[in-house]
């Protein structure tokens, strides 16, 4: 039959190449690198307690995990790495602000087989000089990607959550 | 006795002195030592307090993750839809129309199942005429394998990548409680087959995907005849004989805008059933999917899609079939409230499955109506669709309200 002529072609694609289906666009240390001109300051840390979790919990739509949340400042600048699930698995993206807007989105790893278009400047680019509302929405639309809905909302509401965490730094006040 | 108030008053002003003298430098520095070793045991404990709270903190946090090694549940994901739908008009009913399970699973960084099994009307009956309401399918069951960070390769049971429906179907992601007359007919919405195919994708926001599977096998005789909706052999103990190649070109590099256009080629669509013609297929489809913002509480939307069948041999085309063809537009608007997002949408639609012949068979559909997302995966739908089928085919006008509930997770 015609179909069994393609399985040696199928064997012989797989054996091909060495993937990484984690795919690390920028590793974390070189995008706080580019953040901060060179020079990294320590990491801080922001507890999520209190009013902070509830925020935080409307932002992603869920309880994070994690109780507190680390952070790079110099005045009125700071640096976040967050992860949040998309589809199934985390994508970690990296959120400079300053002076309470940001200054740049980055997708750094991405680790699912679909709405891996978030990671292109087409997207992230949309994000520059967005500030967070008073009622912790961005004060500017953001433009989806077909079938990547979920991953667009993972880093949409990252954005988010950092310019919130960002105002409660002694860097954003 | 008066000889004591001396001595007496001598001794109480001593005692008031002395309390109010100020300790000595030996003193002072005494009490100032003292001190230091109280600050310095407090400085301790509050650094051994502050290691507790976050190695707490670490210990709750791992926790809420698992920690460790991830175990099989972390590498396996359960998810589905359903949609209970009302249909008024001349049907007058209520369905369950389909409650979804999907399950996947990844084996290691490279390797994951895609799955997905479906229960249609609620109950399948196993009757000997086949006459139940419902039916249980099987229409995702495929492995993914990452070849490359560009490249992925793909075997099993899965959804052929054409249209816009007939990979992402779930509720929330559309307008109309029932989907759209071209999609089902021409596309024909949902279409699953038994295959294997390759994925690239480019740096600019370009895919293309190129899949050798199953074959539709259509019925020749009766009122189905050459109908590619009952072509369709659901990969359950199907005729294989000649299988169908199809390419897919998609391109999402532009923010809220999806451009795609498939193309199938099958060398016989009966599958050489002994006795039925050979036919051969080409199926041409294209579309645009656009959602734009015009405010940060307000998206315009926009489907337009066009697709086209032709069949050779003069089978088909004795029966008018050896041409089918559908095409439909749909604006939409969604606005975010305060409490969930509204959308509003029109579409006109105008399907074909007989378009080979002299005859005017063209049946014409506008619908209008509503979505309002509860929450953006929980949905509540209503529609009105009028209706303009083609005269003289035996097909009545139907203009029906629908409402439906639907979900995803």
């Amino acid at each position: 039959m015609r179909m069994t002529a393609l399985f040696p072609v199928l064997v012989a694609v797989l054996l091909v190449g060495a993937a990484r289906a984690d795919q690390v666009f920028q590793p974390p240390q070189s995008f706080l690198r580019q953040a901060f001109a060179g020079t990294v300051p320590d990491p801080a840390v922001v507890w999520l307690t209190g009013e902070r979790m509830d925020a935080a919990a409307r932002i992603l739509g869920h309880r994070p995990h994690m109780l507190r949340v680390r952070y790079w400042g110099r005045s009125h600048r700071t640096a976040w790495i967050l992860e949040e699930i998309g589809k199934e698995r985390p994508i970690t993206t990296g959120v400079v602000i300053d002076g309470g807007r940001i200054e740049r989105v980055a997708v750094l790893v991405y680790r699912e087989s679909i709405g891996w278009e978030v990671r292109y400047a087409f997207f992230t680019d949309q994000f520059e000089n967005v500030r967070l509302t008073d009622d912790l929405r961005l004060n500017k639309a953001v433009d989806g990607i077909s079938g990547a809905t979920l991953s667009v909302r993972a880093v949409t509401n990252v954005a988010r959550l950092a310019l919130y965490l960002d105002g409660q730094t002694p860097h954003g006040q | 006795m008066p000889w004591l108030a001396l001595p007496v008053g001598l001794t109480l002003a001593m005692a008031a002195g002395l309390a109010n003298a100020q300790p000595t430098p030996d003193e002072m520095w005494k009490m100032i030592q003292k001190q230091q070793q109280q600050i310095e045991m407090l400085r301790q404990r509050l650094e051994g307090t502050n290691k507790k709270v976050e190695a707490t903190a670490t210990a709750v946090e791992k926790a809420g993750t698992g920690g460790g090694a991830p175990g099989w549940w972390q590498r396996t994901s359960l998810g589905g839809y359903g949609e209970l739908h009302y249909n008024g008009g001349d049907a007058d009913e209520l369905d369950y129309h389909r409650f979804v399970l999907f399950f996947g699973h990844q084996f290691n960084d490279r390797l994951r199942l895609f799955s997905e099994l479906e229960l249609e009307h609620a109950l399948a009956k196993d009757t000997s005429d086949g006459s139940g309401p419902g039916e249980v399918e099987l229409e995702q069951a495929w492995l993914e394998y990452d070849v490359t960070d560009r490249m992925s390769a793909r075997a099993g049971l899965s959804l052929i990548p054409v249209g816009i429906l007939n990979e992402t179907h779930e509720p929330p992601t559309f307008y109309g409680v029932e989907r759209n007359r071209v999609e089902s007919n021409i596309i024909p919405t949902t279409w699953w087959e038994g295959g294997a195919g390759l994925a690239y994708k480019f740096d600019n926001g370009l895919r293309l995907d190129a899949q050798v599977h199953g074959g539709l096998d259509v019925p020749t005789t009766g009122s189905n005849a050459f109908k590619v909706r009952n072509g369709r052999q659901k990969v359950a103990k199907s005729t294989l004989r000649d299988p169908a190649y199809t390419g897919r070109v998609r391109y999402t590099g532009i923010a809220g805008v999806e451009l795609a256009s498939t193309l199938q080629y099958q060398a016989d669509m009966t599958q050489g059933d002994p006795g039925d013609p050979r036919t051969n297929a080409l199926l041409w489809e294209a579309h645009v999917d656009m959602k734009r913002a015009i405010s940060d509480r307000a998206t315009l939307g926009l489907r337009a899609l066009y697709a086209r069948w032709d069949l050779g041999g003069s089978a088909a085309a004795a029966t008018g079939r050896d041409e089918q063809y559908g095409w439909y537009v749909e604006p939409s608007v969604r606005f975010k409230t305060g409490h969930g997002d509204v959308g509003f949408f029109a579409r006109y639609s105008q399907d074909d499955n007989t378009a080979g012949d002299n005859t005017d068979s063209d049946f014409r559909e506008i619908s209008v109506g509503m979505n309002y997302w509860v929450h953006p995966n929980a949905v509540l739908k209503f529609d009105y669709q009028f209706q303009t089928p083609p005269d003289g085919q035996g097909t009545t006008r139907d203009n029906r309200a629908n409402l439906g509930l639907g979900y995803q997770f």
